[in-house]
C-alpha cells in the first residue's frame, strides 16, 4: 500500500507559528514554497536525514522555515544563508546543512555570499526559490523579473534599458570549477514537480557522500505578487518563464568523484597543527613572565600614517603578551596609507577583553595636531596623554590630564631616524604607566624587532624617551 | 483519519479546515475526480473535496498541493 501524506520530517502541529490554524502553512494559495518544503521534508524523512539536517532559512516569505520542519534551525540575515550555512558545515561536517532561499535573498543581496560558497565547494546544499520576484515585500521587482514583468516598481513593465536583465543564476554559478551539481528545475506541471523531486534527492545525496557543493534552482509561481489565480501562475511560468530560464542541468561532475572528495580535511589545518603555529608566535615574543599591573591599559594611538603609529601598538600588545596579559590590537586607517590619519586601539587586560575597541583612553599618544584635537576630549580624567611636542603645537589641558610633552621627533632624529620616534613614544609610556619594568620592554623589544641590524637603535630610542620622563617628569 | 477496516479502492481525501482553495489540485488530476465546494471553511476558502469515485491513486495531487497536511493519498 502506498500511502502519499505529509511527512514526519515536518512538525506535527507548526506551534511556533502564532495565531489560528497551527497545522497550516503561512503562505498563500497557490504558493509554489508549500510544494517545495513537502518534497524536502519527504526526502529528509525517506532518505533518514531529518535528525542530522539543518535547515538555513533565508530572508523572504520562506523566512520561517522553522515553523516547519523538525531539525535543526536558523534563520539567516537577509542573504547570508550559504554563509550561515558554510559556518554549520564546516563545525558539524556530519550534518546535512540546507540553505533554503528565495531570488531576492539569493540573487540581490546576497549575490556575493551565494558565489563564494558555491566557488569554495562548500559541502552543503542550495534550494533556490526563484519565483521573479519580491514576495513577502509585496511584489517589487527582483533581479530575476522577466522582461516586462509588471511589478509595483515596474509598473510598466521591466525593460532592459532601464532595469537589467533577469539574471540567471544556475548559468552563472556553473562557470565555477567548484561546484559538483547545478540544476534548473520547475513546479509548474506535475512532469516538473517529478523532475523537482529527483533533483532534491540528488542533491541532498551529493552533500551526503561528501561530495560537494550542490544546487538546485526551482522556478516557483508567486500567485499573490503576479496578480494571478494559481493555475493560471502555473501556466505562465511553464510558458514564459522557461523561456528565459531554460531548465536542466547545468553541471553534474557527482559521477566523477569518490565519496568524501569534498570533505575538509586538510592536513595543513588540523587544530593540533594551528595551535603548534600559534604556540611559535606566541614564543617570538621570548619567555613570558607573570606581569602585575597595576591597572588596565585601554591606550589609543593616532598620527599620521608611516610614523609607526600601528607598530607602536603592535610593540605595546607583543609586551603585554610576553607579561601573561589579555591582549588586543585594533588598527583604523584610511585609504592613504602614508599622509592620512591612522590610529590603532590597545588593551592590555588583566581579565579576557570584551571588545578591541577603545572609546575612552587612559592612555592617548597624538603625534600630530588633528590627532589631539579629535581624541584629547575622549581621554579620562587623570589619563595620561603622550604628545609628540616636534610635530604638534597645542598643549592639552594639563590640570584634566596627566600629560607627558615630548619631543620624540626630534630625539629620534638625535638617535639617527625620525623613524623610531614611536619606540622613543613607547620608552615615555612605558615610564608614565609604570606598568612594565625597562628590562622587560628592553628584552621585548630585542626578540620582536625582526631585523637584529636595528636592534641597537630602538634600544637607544626606548631609553632616551624612558629617561626623558624619569628625568623631566 | 481512516479506520483500520481494509482499503479496496485508491482514494484521495482533502483536511477542508487546510485547504486554501488554490485548485491546483483539480489542474493535475488526471481523472478530474477533485471538486470545489460552495461553502466555505473557516478561513473563508472554498476548499477541495474528493468526488468520492474512479481516484488511481497516482498521487499528482498530493504533489500539486502546497499546503503540507491538505492531501492525503491511499493506493492500496
Amino acid at each position: 500500500m502506498k500511502v502519499f501524506e505529509k511527512s514526519k520530517a515536518f512538525y506535527e502541529v507548526f506551534e511556533r507559528k502564532t495565531g489560528p490554524a497551527q497545522e497550516a502553512s503561512h503562505y498563500c494559495p497557490g504558493c509554489g514554497h508549500g510544494n517545495v518544503h513537502k518534497m524536502i521534508a519527504e526526502a529528509m524523512e525517506e532518505m533518514g536525514l531529518t535528525e542530522k539536517t539543518v535547515f538555513v532559512s533565508p530572508v523572504g516569505c520562506s523566512v520561517f522555515g522553522y515553523y516547519y520542519f523538525d531539525c535543526g534551525n536558523f534563520q539567516a540575515a537577509h542573504g547570508r544563508a550559504p554563509a550561515v550555512a558554510t559556518g554549520v558545515k564546516r563545525a558539524n561536517p556530519e550534518s546535512i546543512v540546507i540553505s533554503y532561499q528565495g531570488d531576492g535573498d539569493l540573487a540581490a543581496i546576497g549575490t556575493a555570499e551565494t558565489i563564494h560558497a558555491a566557488n569554495r565547494g562548500e559541502n552543503i546544499t542550495v534550494f533556490f526559490i526563484n519565483n521573479a520576484i519580491y514576495g513577502m515585500t509585496g511584489g517589487q521587482m527582483a533581479p530575476t523579473t522577466m522582461i516586462g514583468q509588471r511589478s509595483t516598481t515596474t509598473p510598466l513593465g521591466r525593460h532592459t534599458l532601464e532595469h537589467g536583465n533577469p539574471v540567471r543564476m544556475a548559468e552563472m554559478l556553473a562557470t565555477l570549477p567548484a561546484p559538483t551539481y547545478i540544476e534548473r528545475v520547475a513546479v509548474g506541471n506535475s512532469k516538473q514537480i517529478m523532475k523537482t523531486r529527483k533533483a532534491i534527492r540528488k542533491a541532498l545525496k551529493i552533500q551526503s557522500e561528501g561530495k560537494g557543493y550542490s544546487f538546485v534552482e526551482i522556478l516557483s509561481a508567486c500567485p499573490t505578487g503576479w496578480k494571478m489565480d494559481a493555475p493560471s501562475a502555473r501556466d505562465w511560468l511553464v510558458e514564459e518563464m522557461t523561456k528565459i530560464f531554460p531548465l536542466g542541468v547545468y553541471k553534474d561532475e557527482s559521477d566523477n568523484m569518490d565519496d568524501g572528495a569534498w570533505d575538509r580535511i586538510s592536513e595543513e589545518y588540523q587544530p593540533e597543527k594551528v595551535n603548534v603555529y600559534l604556540d611559535q608566535l606566541k614564543s617570538q615574543v621570548g619567555d613570558s613572565v607573570d606581569v602585575e599591573m597595576p591597572y588596565d591599559l585601554q591606550c589609543k594611538f593616532a598620527g599620521f600614517g608611516g610614523q609607526g603609529i600601528l607598530t607602536l601598538g603592535l610593540f605595546l600588545s607583543q609586551i603585554g603578551m610576553r607579561g601573561q596579559k589579555e591582549v588586543s590590537w585594533f588598527p583604523a586607517y584610511g585609504p592613504e596609507m602614508r599622509g592620512g590619519t591612522a590610529n590603532c586601539s590597545v588593551n592590555i587586560s588583566r581579565k579576557r577583553i570584551g571588545t578591541p575597541l577603545v572609546d575612552h583612553p587612559n592612555v592617548l599618544v597624538v603625534m600630530n595636531q588633528p590627532s589631539l584635537d579629535a581624541f584629547e576630549s575622549d581621554v579620562v580624567d587623570g589619563g595620561t596623554i603622550i604628545v609628540d611636542t616636534t610635530v604638534v603645537e597645542g598643549t592639552p589641558d594639563r590640570d584634566r590630564l596627566n600629560a607627558v610633552m615630548i619631543p620624540a621627533s626630534q630625539i629620534a632624529d638625535e638617535v639617527g631616524t625620525p623613524k623610531v620616534a614611536n619606540v622613543v613614544i613607547l620608552g615615555a609610556l612605558v615610564a608614565a604607566t609604570d606598568c612594565f619594568e625597562k628590562e622587560f620592554v628592553l628584552e621585548t623589544l630585542r626578540n620582536v624587532i625582526k631585523k637584529k641590524s636595528l636592534v641597537d637603535m630602538n634600544m637607544d630610542a626606548f631609553c632616551r624617551g624612558y629617561d626623558f620622563v624619569k628625568n623631566e617628569g | 483519519m481512516s479506520d483500520q477496516t481494509a482499503v479496496e479502492a485508491p482514494f484521495m481525501e482533502v483536511n477542508g479546515e487546510l485547504c486554501k482553495g488554490c485548485q491546483l489540485c483539480l489542474a493535475v488530476c488526471p481523472k478530474s475526480v477533485i471538486a470545489i465546494s460552495e461553502k466555505l471553511n473557516s478561513a473563508s476558502y472554498h476548499p477541495a473535496f474528493y468526488t468520492g469515485s474512479d481516484c488511481t491513486g497516482c498521487g499528482l495531487c498530493f504533489y500539486a498541493c502546497p499546503e503540507p497536511g491538505a492531501i492525503r493519498v491511499v493506493k492500496p
